[in-house]
């Protein structure tokens, strides 16, 4: 009988065609929605993860999330460094500055000033140029994204200048980073130089970077470290963690995309169970015929998750891989959307979804079949 | 109280049953909601085996809510239905569609063929339900098909068919495995007199031997002269049943003849 469940389904192309359109509409949109949802999730912490060689981060407990900074005092650093268990401690600036080209071109970039021994936070991937450039004067590392933004027209080329709170700095390389939340070009430069290129204020540093000695919990080391100086001190994870929920908690994404993902699913299955069901209400008649032959119920139920499960399967395919697609190509040539990829958990996420969705409305509508009298085969 | 409703229905009994259908005072009344409209009131009816038993009557006297009874998809208010000497009102929902599977074969009058399948595949359902391997399936209801006259017309789709050939594809559907009983509502109603002729005939020269039966409803009088006995119905009720002596091969004239007096008289004859 499933062969003949088959044949039904492919034999009313037009409504198998619109089952299958359906279901990848779905998937596609709930994948794709979800995916962005979550890239501009690990974009808020980028930054944070992307400082992989730091346990913990320290700072003003009145600091809520990443981007906004509460300086502290220069002497925080050595404060945390004199905490037991503390391998190292670094300074970690982050801040908003206007830079200028000498074609005039003014533009907003996030300036992360790294410690001037050690280079801890430096860019782990470079492109162009050396890292060790940096301890050059005047010397910066942008990234590539943050280049193409500022000149879309130009060839990457090391050398370049420009002013910084009317200070010289040349970039001596090109770094790729986590794209920020707000797309911004990236500058990195030592903590001295990003000194020079911020307006002068009493206090400056943004985070203290430190590193657990070996034996020490960084979550221990957290507890001591708040005790001992009165800074907030978390581990990189829950740091990250507490970014994330604070732009969940305090901006209208969380709520935007799940109208979308929502409509997405509302549309889809409402595309899908409404196709389905009335593939399945329009073979009424031949199910009743089936059952009038003594086709058991249980039999036509399994015919008609048999149905569900291939349009389902194939609907959720083709949907799955036009989000690859998207996001294949966009991540590549839209400089927005760098680095947005398509998360197994979510393609997973996405099939769970469609394939309840699809078997929720087969069981919906084999209810209709399940009732219906073979008695109606006899009229007209 | 019929005897064959008491006796067990053994493989033995039912070969040696000398009655098809036997229905005892069987009402029927549809319920809907606070509607109920009675339909059925008390029919007596019985159908010998190896014969071809007609059911005639104005619409809406209840003739298609009779056989369906009979074939075990509605189940009577009250009275009592052997089929082969099985009590079938008394099965539950899952016997009762085991009973057809194994023993009903239907043909309507709107075919009812499953329009995504060939004719050889439409023809074989009742065995694949069964559970026969598709091969084996498609090739005896093949076979069946081609002394149908429908051999070169095994692969066509339903639409792709005439309405004769789409009603024998229901016949070769309804025999393929050998019902002891066969149920048609209107078989010929949707063809012309020569097709029509020519569906009975083949039912009949498939479908009739000493341990079957075949009941078939119909107002078509052309093809009165096939039945081995008709039962006229009016309202709910079996007026009268008239055993048709004069059989096909017996002349065309007679058979209306028959069809067209009635007798009145016993309702078993
Ligand atoms: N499910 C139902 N609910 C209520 N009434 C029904 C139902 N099925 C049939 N009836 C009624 O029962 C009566 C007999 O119906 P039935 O179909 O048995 O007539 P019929 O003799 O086969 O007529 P026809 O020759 O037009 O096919 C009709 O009045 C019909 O309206
Ligand atoms: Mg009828």
């Amino acid at each position: 009988m499933n062969r003949i469940a088959l044949q039904m389904l492919l034999g009313d192309r037009a409504k198998y065609l619109g089952l299958i359109f359906g279901i990848m509409f779905a998937t596609l949109l709930i994948s794709q929605q979800t995916s962005i949802f979550v890239g501009i999730l690990v974009r808020t912490a980028g930054q944070i993860l992307d400082v992989y060689e730091a346990d913990i981060w320290v700072m003003d407990p009145r600091v809520k999330f990443f981007e906004e900074i509460e300086p502290l005092p220069d002497t925080a650093v050595s404060r945390v460094r004199g905490v037991p268990g503390v391998k190292w401690g670094v300074p970690f600036f982050r801040g908003q500055v206007v830079a200028r080209s000498t074609d005039g071109m003014l533009q907003q970039i996030m300036l992360l000033g790294i410690d001037d021994a050690t280079l801890t936070g430096a860019p782990r991937k470079m492109i162009m140029g050396n890292l060790d450039d940096l301890r050059r004067p005047d010397s910066v590392i942008m990234d590539r994204d943050g280049f193409n933004f500022i000149w879309p027209d130009e060839e990457m080329k090391l050398g370049k200048v420009i002013e910084l709170n009317d200070r010289r700095a040349e970039i001596v390389g090109f770094c790729e980073t986590t794209p920020p939340f707000v797309t911004t070009p990236v500058v990195y430069s030592r903590y001295s130089n990003a000194m020079k290129y911020v307006p002068p204020r009493s206090k400056q540093l943004s985070y203290v970077l430190v590193k657990a000695s070996d034996g020490q919990t960084p979550e221990e080391l957290c507890k001591k470290i708040t005790a001992q100086t009165g800074f907030a001190a978390y581990t990189w994870r829950q740091w990250a963690w507490k970014t994330v929920g604070y732009i969940l908690a305090r901006t209208g994404i969380p709520i935007n995309f799940g109208i979308t993902i929502a409509l997405g699913f509302i549309v889809g299955s409402a595309i899908a169970g409404q196709t389905f069901y009335l593939f399945v209400v329009e073979n009424l008649k031949q199910y009743g015929a089936l059952k009038a032959i003594g086709v058991s119920n249980g039999r036509i139920l399994l015919m008609v998750l048999l149905q569900a499960l291939v349009v389902g399967v194939i609907g959720y395919s083709l949907g799955i891989g036009l989000a690859a697609m998207f996001f294949e190509f966009t991540g590549k040539n839209v400089p927005a959307l760098r680095g947005f990829f398509l998360p197994w958990e979510v393609a997973a996420g996405a099939f769970v979804a469609i394939m309840t969705i699809v078997l929720l409305v087969s069981v919906f509508s084999v209810r209709k079949v399940l009732v219906v009298d073979p008695a109606i085969v006899f009229r007209g | 109280m019929s005897q064959a409703s008491q006796t067990s229905p053994t493989a033995a009994t039912l070969a040696a049953a000398p009655v098809a259908i036997e229905c005892r005072a069987i009402t029927k009344e549809f319920v809907n909601g606070d509607m109920v409209t009675p339909v059925l009131h008390g029919v007596d009816l019985e159908l010998p085996a190896g014969e071809m038993g007609f059911l005639v009557g104005p619409s809406g006297c209840g003739k298609t809510t009779l056989i369906s009874i009979i074939a075990g998809i509605l189940t009577p208010t009250s009275g009592e239905v052997t089929v082969f000497g099985r009590d079938i009102q008394h099965l539950s929902a899952g016997q009762k569609t085991r009973f057809r599977r194994e023993n009903v074969g239907f043909i309507f009058q709107q075919y009812n063929l499953l329009p995504a399948l060939s004719a050889v595949e439409n023809a074989a359902i009742p065995l694949i339900a069964a559970g026969r391997p598709y091969r084996e399936a498609t090739a005896a209801a093949a076979e069946l098909l081609s002394r149908l006259d429908m051999g070169d017309h095994l692969k066509k789709q339903p639409r792709q068919l005439s309405g004769g050939q789409q009603q024998r594809v229901a016949v070769a559907r309804a025999l393929v495995h050998q019902p002891k009983l066969v149920v048609c509502d209107e078989p010929t109603a949707a063809l012309d007199a020569h097709t029509g002729h020519r569906v009975l005939e083949l039912l009949r020269a498939i479908a009739i031997s000493p341990d079957r039966a075949v009941i078939v409803v119909t107002h078509d009088n052309r093809i009165f002269e096939f039945a081995d006995r008709i039962a006229h119905m009016d309202d709910g009720r079996i007026l009268d049943i008239e055993r048709n002596g004069h059989q096909r091969n017996s002349g065309a004239s007679a058979a209306t003849q028959a069809a067209t007096t009635r007798h009145g008289g016993s309702h078993h004859v």
